[in-house]
């Protein structure tokens, strides 16, 4: 096992008292202190994340578009204009999740994919095969940092320490979409559930760039309270609510799957066969009405059949309980247990975002 | 730099055990624990008439990211359990020594204690 990595901004996670864990190979901030307290600076001021550990892939050349009608699930001839950013899946042919991205349509030959740090590898060695014979380049960026400021104020914030020509464009922006500025990339995206930015920059500038952010208010905020937030807005990590065995269709995904016309995408048969055949299982959010905390792999019951499991709980901050997101049989109602430890505890199934804009919806 | 009493005996997992001079024994996590664990969301504390052996698993405490095990230190019957805690799991966090205690236990045979880390070896017992 290789030493973890460092982004660039160890070292102001280290002057920040940032607590250092390894995740997916980088050595990364949990939180400076309080998960709690970073949670809260998110849903009502603004808080910032180092998330450069994740992957920028560049993909140009002539065939980038035809390449990616392909590649994903959804589809790309959505992004017209450019700066526009599309969430997706990238499957197997047997419908499996290989990993959950962001596409920002940079140019017609050149689009920017966003990809998960511990899927890095088998990422790009899938992508590599697939462009394979393909007119088109996959360059990864590691030179680039990221962060993303999000929160109520984030956007302001932000604004203050871009040009002026940028900060008027990003003022603009309609949600998940991007503007530029050379290096400099503003994407209004996020894992938060709140508005704000992705922000992509020269690793160089990473660290002046937080620096800046710190002393115009923005919060630090860890691993910890990213999962939390990102759990109360109701979005799925990869590699606990979805991977290679489960489709899009039963992880609460079938949004980001266009079928409508008969493009030829990889895993898109096996998605019709499961459309056809009734899909067994699907996504539910449940909400703790006895005590504990829901976790992960936590066994669901009804009349005393296991009818799934938990695939992300935690307590939620906004809400002062106990949420989670669960993979049940499709015939799942209202009413379940969750086995936690020796106890059957009751939970309410729901509708999820939890938590949007600040705002609790359940 | 965390607060370990002199007066109690120490687990290495990070227990504390108080002498109520009467057979009984209260147990608790250090200061040590409910720092690494952060903000404290929901304790499960044992039940009154349960027995456990030393080093059984004896309560949770659960933080936002991660439930923990708490063993029993010593052997015994739990006699008390500190209720409080459904409500106000933080008081870990805010007392771990005093109102933060979780259960009373009669302990089984006293001696067990003279197994445990008085306050310099547990403290030591961090540096490793």
């Amino acid at each position: 096992m290789s030493a973890p990595a460092r982004t660039p901004l160890y070292n102001a996670h280290v002057a920040a008292g940032g607590k250092l864990v390894d995740f997916a190979g980088w050595e990364m901030p949990v939180h400076y202190g309080s998960q709690v307290e970073e949670h809260h600076a998110v849903r009502q001021a603004s808080g910032m994340f180092d998330v450069s550990h994740m992957t920028v892939v560049d993909l140009r050349g002539a065939d980038v578009r035809a390449f990616l009608q392909q590649l994903v699930a959804n589809d790309v001839s959505k992004l017209k204009a450019a700066g526009k950013a599309l969430y997706t899946c990238m499957l197997d042919e047997q419908g499996g999740v290989i990993d959950d991205l962001i596409i920002y349509f940079m140019s017609e030959d050149w689009f920017r994919l966003v990809v998960n740090a511990a899927t890095r590898e088998k990422d790009m060695a899938w992508i590599t095969a697939q462009a394979e014979g393909r007119d088109l380049s996959v360059t990864e960026r590691p030179e680039l940092g990221m962060i993303a400021v999000q929160g109520p104020e984030a956007r302001g914030k932000v604004h203050g320490l871009v040009s002026g020509a940028l900060a008027a464009e990003a003022a603009e922006l309609k949600p998940f979409s991007a503007a530029s500025e050379g290096e400099l990339f503003i994407g209004r995206t996020g894992y938060t559930g709140e508005d704000g930015y992705e922000i992509i920059l020269p690793a160089a500038d990473a660290e002046g760039f937080w620096n800046q952010l710190v002393e115009a208010g923005v919060r630090p905020c860890g691993l910890g309270a990213r999962d939390t937030l990102r759990l109360e807005a109701g979005m799925n990590l990869y590699g606990s609510d979805m991977d290679e065995t489960t489709s899009p269709l039963e992880s609460g995904l079938a949004w980001t799957v266009a079928m409508q016309d008969d493009r030829d995408f990889n895993g898109r048969a096996a998605l019709q066969a499961q459309k056809d055949a009734g899909v067994p299982r699907k996504m539910v959010g449940l909400v703790l009405e006895g005590r504990g905390v829901l976790r992960g792999h936590q066994k669901i019951i009804v009349d005393d059949q296991e009818v799934g499991e938990v695939t992300s709980g935690t307590w939620s901050p906004s809400l002062e309980q106990s949420i989670a997101l669960a993979r049940v049989a499709s015939s799942t109602g209202e009413q379940v247990n969750v086995q936690i430890r020796n106890k059957q505890v009751p939970a309410r199934v729901v509708k999820y975002p939890f938590v949007r804009n600040g705002k609790p919806l359940i | 730099m965390s607060n370990i009493p002199a007066e109690l005996k120490y687990a290495k997992s990070h227990e504390w055990v108080k002498d109520n001079g009467d057979g009984t024994f209260t147990v608790g996590i250090t200061d040590h624990a409910q720092e690494a664990l952060g903000d404290l969301v929901f304790v499960e504390t044992p039940e009154v008439g349960d027995h456990f052996s030393a080093g059984d698993d004896f309560a949770v405490v659960e933080s936002v990211k991660a439930a923990s095990d708490v063993y029993a230190p010593i052997s015994g019957e739990v006699v008390e359990a500190n209720e409080a805690l459904a409500d106000a799991p933080e008081t870990v966090n805010d007392s771990p020594y005093e109102d933060g205690w979780i259960a009373i236990v009669k302990a089984d045979d006293a001696s067990e204690t003279d197994a445990l880390l008085d306050a310099a070896g547990y403290e030591a017992s961090l540096e490793d």
